[in-house]
């Protein structure tokens, strides 16, 4: 077995809406992520889908702590981050970076590209100038960039050349795990493959692991090792992705999978359309949150949650039916 | 087959800024026949939203600026009408739909509101008759409730009911095409599924024609019968889409499928892709504008622009190479026709 390198045990994190009534204490709570427990093993990726609102970029902050979880713990290389001092934090943070989604927002303007890679290094007092330069132009051919962009401002570049800098500035400070939250979904597909082809490359040379969300199905199966299916702040289905797609086991994932479009023009594709649209995190339904849209419901459903039980090897799901 | 319904000729459309024009969209020719489904695809900034837009004139002019071509519907060139002429068919028998859900609705109007203001604006109906049109509308598109929802805003619909809301707001006065700029492309998949599903029932009840803009090629597949492959403001290549999956012709169109991801697709082998980036449309371009990407450019490529060449009825092409040579390199690179699985 690969050495576990980050366990999420029970994490939740329900924020509280803003009662209508002025000065009055907050009662309701948007359950964006609601007892959450999965393993990432060293240098491997693991896929996390689902639709929006599921809860899956809330998750993300919550792994690295941008966002501090209502309960639960994070455990990175045997230290629970969740109660770790600030200090610690920041320290311990260096070995988990992040890449966003929108490469337009997530660079600030008025920084260079050199600066913007740079400024790990800086707020970590990593280095004199000199040595942050030369990082700096390391980088920027490791991403497959010339390195006399470091002179250039964001807005001269194009959206893939962005996502590589800040796949460059997420790499500075040789982190070991990187979170990547929907990297490719706002690229085009040319684009969308070189970014792809160039987190697989950078997986191999640094022994990076991988967090890759996305909602796209056709990146993640040529991705990830292993998958997570969210649903409305839980996980509904893990495994590794043959076990996943050969052998769906929860309702929620086949019609998921379903929903793919097709690959080419003659092929004939079974759908399962789900009937209405997710429900509010404010009020989720009893019992399994997904009974109401499922083809499938019965009636313990409406009442018990089911729990996670164990199908093959690492392939899990919470469903009564799979029992 | 009779006249085609909706005919782009030769359409080319500038943008100005300062000193500086922009050629968005350089000579595109199509025909739309009745109750087919064309798909529009390319990069962005490849000119299909611009394209799509001229063609109900709803780009902002300036800057935008259609420097010469025509577009012909049911005979009458739509350029030339007037701007009272155009509104007649905006929205009435062209009526198009967009990206984004959330922000195409007016969010300080009901959706009851914004449906009647379409209806009251092109018939001469009462209001209450127009309200229940919009009720039936929205009961069409598969809104559940419609005579609840129909007096609620648009924040308390999801993305995926928003969306239904505009084709019915789009479907409102009957119209002969629907134009689609991308409207998946912000929903999350199983929710695609849901509209896609409603796009092509409605297109068989209503027989409407459709052009579907977008980058998914996924969605190609599902919804259209024929292709357009756009690159740089022009149509490089044309097809129905069967055609165009088992014998792509342009260097391109062959780059735009490899680089989709199959079930086949093997993760230990890196994703093809297409190296480099499109042209800037503000210079001037020699020769084909693909070519500083094309794997198999030549001397002539650099010097002459290809023109859209029909090799096989209804099969076009813009490359210099069209056949044999270049067909029979994919062939030994194993892609062969694309069988289906």
């Amino acid at each position: 077995m690969m050495e576990t390198l980050l366990e999420v045990n029970e994490l939740k994190k329900h924020f509280p809406v803003s009662n209508p009534i002025p000065f009055k204490k907050s009662t309701q709570s948007v359950k964006a992520v609601d007892g959450v427990n999965f393993n990432v093993y060293q240098g491997e990726t693991l896929g996390i889908v689902g639709e929006s609102g599921c809860g899956k970029s809330t998750m993300a902050r919550l792994v690295n702590q941008l966002i501090k979880p209502t309960d639960g713990s994070v455990i990175f290389k045997k230290q629970n981050l969740v109660d770790m001092s600030a200090e610690k934090l920041r320290q311990t943070r260096q070995q988990i970076q992040m890449v966003f989604q929108d490469p337009y927002a997530s660079l600030d303007p008025r920084l260079k590209v050199g600066e913007l890679i740079a400024e790990p290094l800086v707020i970590h007092q990593i280095g004199d100038r000199a040595s942050q330069k030369q990082r700096v132009e390391d980088l920027l051919e490791i991403v497959g960039l010339n390195k006399r962009y470091a002179d250039r401002y964001p807005h001269e570049f194009s959206g893939g050349q962005r996502q590589r800098i800040n796949i460059a500035r997420a790499l500075t400070l040789n982190p070991e795990l990187v979170i990547c939250d929907e990297p490719v979904s706002a690229l085009d597909v040319s684009v969308q493959a070189q970014v792809i082809n160039l987190l697989n490359t950078l997986q191999q040379d640094f022994k990076l692991t991988y967090i890759f969300i996305s909602h796209d199905l056709n990146v993640v199966r040529y991705m990830c090792d292993r998958i997570a299916v969210m649903y409305l702040g839980r996980i509904v289905e893990i495994g590794t992705f043959e076990e996943i797609y050969s052998n769906p086991q929860h309702p929620y994932t086949k019609a998921l999978f379903s929903a793919i479009p097709k690959e080419s023009p003659f092929e004939e594709k079974e759908r399962i359309i789900l009937k209405g649209t997710v429900p509010s995190p404010l009020n989720p339904p009893s019992g399994c949150h997904f009974h109401e849209r499922c083809p499938v419901a019965i009636d313990i459903c409406k009442t018990k949650e089911p729990r996670m039980i164990t199908k093959e090897n690492t392939h899990q799901t919470s469903c009564h039916l799979a029992d | 087959m009779s006249e085609p319904l909706l005919k782009i000729d030769n359409l080319h459309v500038e943008f100005k800024t300062g000193s500086i024009i922009t050629r968005a969209v350089n000579g595109v020719t199509f025909e739309l026949n009745k109750q087919e489904n064309i798909g529009i695809v390319g990069e962005s900034g490849s000119g299909k939203s611009v394209t799509a837009t001229s063609i109900l004139q709803l780009i902002p002019s300036p800057p935008a600026k259609i420097a010469n071509g025509a577009i012909y519907f049911k005979g009458k060139n739509l350029l030339e009408l007037s701007t009272k002429e155009i509104r007649k068919i905006r929205g009435n028998e062209i009526s198009m739909i967009f990206q984004d859900p959330s922000t195409s609705l007016n969010p300080v109007f009901t959706v009851g509101n914004q449906l009647i203001e379409t209806i009251r604006a092109h018939k001469k109906v009462s209001k209450k008759h127009a309200k229940q049109k919009a009720i039936s509308l929205l009961d069409l598109v598969g809104i559940p409730a419609p005579d609840k929802r129909i007096d609620m805003y648009p924040h308390e619909f999801s993305g995926g009911m928003r969306q239904r809301v505009m084709i019915a707001i789009a479907l409102a006065c009957d119209p002969k095409v629907l134009i689609a700029d991308e409207p998946t492309t912000a929903l999350d998949v199983t929710v695609q599924a849901q509209i896609l599903n409603l796009m092509k029932e409605l297109q068989e009840k209503l027989a409407m024609s459709i052009i579907m803009i977008t980058h998914d090629l996924g969605v190609v597949w599902e919804t259209c019968d024929k292709l357009l492959v756009m690159y740089a403001g022009r149509v490089v290549e044309s097809a129905s889409v069967k055609d165009l999956y088992q014998q792509p012709l342009h260097p391109y169109t062959w780059g735009l499928l490899d680089s989709q991801i199959s079930e086949e697709q093997n993760s230990s082998e890196p994703l093809a892709s297409i190296p480099g980036s499109p042209p800037d449309l503000s210079y001037e371009i020699k020769g084909c504008p693909f070519v500083e990407r094309c794997p198999y450019a030549q001397e002539i490529c650099y010097q002459k622009t290809p023109q859209l060449n029909e090799t096989t009825p209804g099969h076009a092409v813009a490359c210099h190479f069209q056949t044999s040579e270049h067909q029979l390199e994919r062939k030994e690179r194993g892609y062969s026709d694309g069988d289906t699985t």
